[in-house]
């Protein structure tokens, strides 16, 4: 630490701290207050606007999908990249595989959106097919289904696996580098005493990259609970596809229903609450060690 | 020390490898080559059927970009995207700069308090925000305009920013701290003579980082600016096309590429300084 007048320092950080109480700690604690008011924020309603979220129809199965998302989306793109990064450290043209795996995290979910729509396309079976699923679909014979409307699964499950084309890179590179970091003697050794790759996998790497799979999996896990853009484009929440987030949207701004809106935002935080304290629990342990 | 492994013995590696980038490339690949094909040929065959004629140029168009630029707007949305996105970049990492030094290298009351404060809202939902903002932006005559989504993506983008530079700042030796303190230089002088030159590598994360968060959002630019076409980014007028033009894919997919180009060459080329920014300890979202 540098020796400094007293009122140095506050120069140095009060923009950054107004602007942060500004834009992220003020409308916080607002949104939780006028989320015990009516939709225009006139009249005290209690705790209405919660009972409407765990009572209306859309808004529980707007939790049903975020939990389907979660329990797919995070253990599929942690596993998928952790077996990529795993099988990508024996080849020598490792990163040119991991440029295309990790490309998607560079365009917009839009973009993504667009990109996937297409491949969902689906027309009639007597007209020629434009989306590849559903030409492959034909080429065996099978009649072209619409991906995108068919609830409450297939069409769920699609929209996951455009988060998982997005996201698996994202896990890849972190857990590729944790994968490097492991002493290469330590795998060489149990190889040697007639280990099998599998062994070795399950025994030694695994449980070696478990505080990095760890960090990978919360992040994830916040990911997928604000997820938002993907539905917003590709079904904006129709034929059972709703999620909280597209949900507290329309509220906002197509029913105009602030009250409403501010609770599902409250309860989106009280579900990532628990991601916060993790964080912030890794965050002082990184600086005990300092 | 390496066993020699015989090639076929990895043949299987080699093939699941390649299947997966396979299917990772293909839906891009097709977004790409629908964007150059007429409509007409959209309509009536799947893009894969240009394979069957590779090399016949004249399936090929650049219609669907004049179109999509001029004629859908395309053309004012990347403009809109480029004067969204080049102020909300530039200054977050101005002012997040100056305060990660400070937590750095200063000592200050509330300090410790401060910068817990700001992981935790590292990972606060942006949707906790939208609404009051949205009011004070209402009174204030901000809403719709470029001002106000360059300050909520600067509030927005700082938390992460200083957390990131915080940690690179703060593992520069103390040496040269020291020695600069008795050539009786100031702070604002260590801050822009030996900080900020020996952060660029941070710096650069830091930067595309921002950029792609913001040049690809949708959420805030829907909620601050909304769709009019003078202040829409392409992320916006993208997702409008996406309900009217649902079935001209020549259109779509010309207008997304419009949109990932840009990213794509900065992703490509400064790949190295994004990984290094993900692994600093990227938990935004």
């Amino acid at each position: 630490m540098l020796n400094t007048k007293k009122y140095v320092p506050w120069l140095y950080i009060l923009p950054a701290i107004f602007l942060l109480f500004f834009f992220l700690v003020y409308p916080s604690i607002n949104t939780i207050y006028i989320s015990f008011f009516n939709f225009n924020s006139e009249i005290f309603v209690g705790i209405e606007n919660y009972l409407y979220c765990f009572t209306n129809e859309i808004m529980l199965n707007s939790f049903k999908n975020n939990a389907l998302w979660v329990i797919l989306f995070v253990p599929i793109t942690v596993f998928l990249g952790l077996i990529i990064a795993v099988l990508l450290d024996r080849v020598k043209y490792e990163s040119w595989i991991k440029s295309i795996i990790f490309m998607p995290m560079a365009i917009s979910f839009v973009g993504a959106g667009v990109i996937w729509k297409f491949v969902y396309a689906y027309r009639p079976a007597s007209a020629a097919q434009t989306g590849i699923l559903n030409a492959l679909r034909m080429a065996f014979q099978l009649e072209p289904i619409p991906w995108l409307i068919i609830r409450p699964w297939l069409n769920n499950f699609c929209l996951i696996v455009v988060g998982i084309w997005i996201w698996t890179g994202f896990c890849m590179v972190i857990l590729s580098a944790s994968y490097k970091g492991i002493p290469r003697e330590l795998l060489e050794a149990a190889r040697v005493d007639g280990a099998s790759e599998f062994k070795v996998f399950w025994q030694i790497t695994l449980p070696l990259m478990k505080p990095t799979l760890a960090v990978v999996a919360t992040t994830m896990t916040i990911n997928v609970l604000k997820i938002f853009d993907i539905v917003y484009v590709m079904t904006n929440g129709n034929y059972n596809t709703e999620v909280i987030a597209n949900r507290m949207y329309k509220e906002m701004f197509i029913f105009r229903n602030y009250g409403r809106a501010s609770a599902i935002a409250v309860i989106l935080l009280v579900l990532i609450i628990p991601m916060i304290v993790i964080n912030i629990q890794r965050f002082r342990e990184q600086e005990g060690i300092r | 020390m390496k066993r020699p492994v015989s090639p076929f013995t990895r043949l299987p590696l080699h093939l699941v490898i390649i299947f997966i980038a396979f299917i990772w490339l293909l839906p891009s690949v097709g977004l790409l080559i629908t964007s150059f094909r007429g409509s007409a040929e959209v309509a009536s065959s799947g893009w894969w059927s240009v394979f069957q004629h590779p090399f016949n140029f004249t399936y090929f168009t650049l219609e669907n970009y004049y179109q999509v630029i001029s004629r859908i707007g395309m053309g004012r949305a990347f403009l809109n995207t480029l004067y969204i996105t080049i102020p909300s970049t530039i200054i977050p990492i101005l002012i997040a700069s100056l305060a990660a030094y400070a937590f750095a290298w200063m000592d200050f009351p509330g300090r410790r308090f401060l910068f817990v404060l700001l992981v935790g809202l590292l990972v606060v939902p942006l949707q906790m925000t939208l609404i009051p903002i949205l009011r004070v932006f209402n009174k204030f005559g901000l809403a719709g305009t470029f001002p106000g989504i360059w300050l909520a993506h600067t509030g927005y983008g700082l938390p992460l920013i200083i957390y990131l530079l915080y940690n690179f700042i703060s593992g520069l030796p103390s040496e040269l701290f020291d020695s600069s303190s008795i050539d009786g230089a100031g702070h604002l002088q260590v801050f822009t003579k030996i900080v900020l030159p020996l952060s660029i590598p941070a710096l650069a994360s830091v930067t595309i980082f921002q950029f792609l968060w913001v040049w690809n959002d949708l959420l805030v630019a829907l909620v601050y600016l909304g769709g009019t076409p003078d202040v829409a980014p392409m992320t916006v007028r993208i997702s409008a096309l996406v309900g009217s033009y649902g079935q001209d894919w020549e259109l779509l997919t010309a207008a997304a590429f419009v949109s990932m180009a840009l990213p794509l060459v900065l992703f490509l080329s400064l790949q190295r300084y994004f990984v290094r920014g993900i692994l600093a300890g990227a938990v935004k979202g």
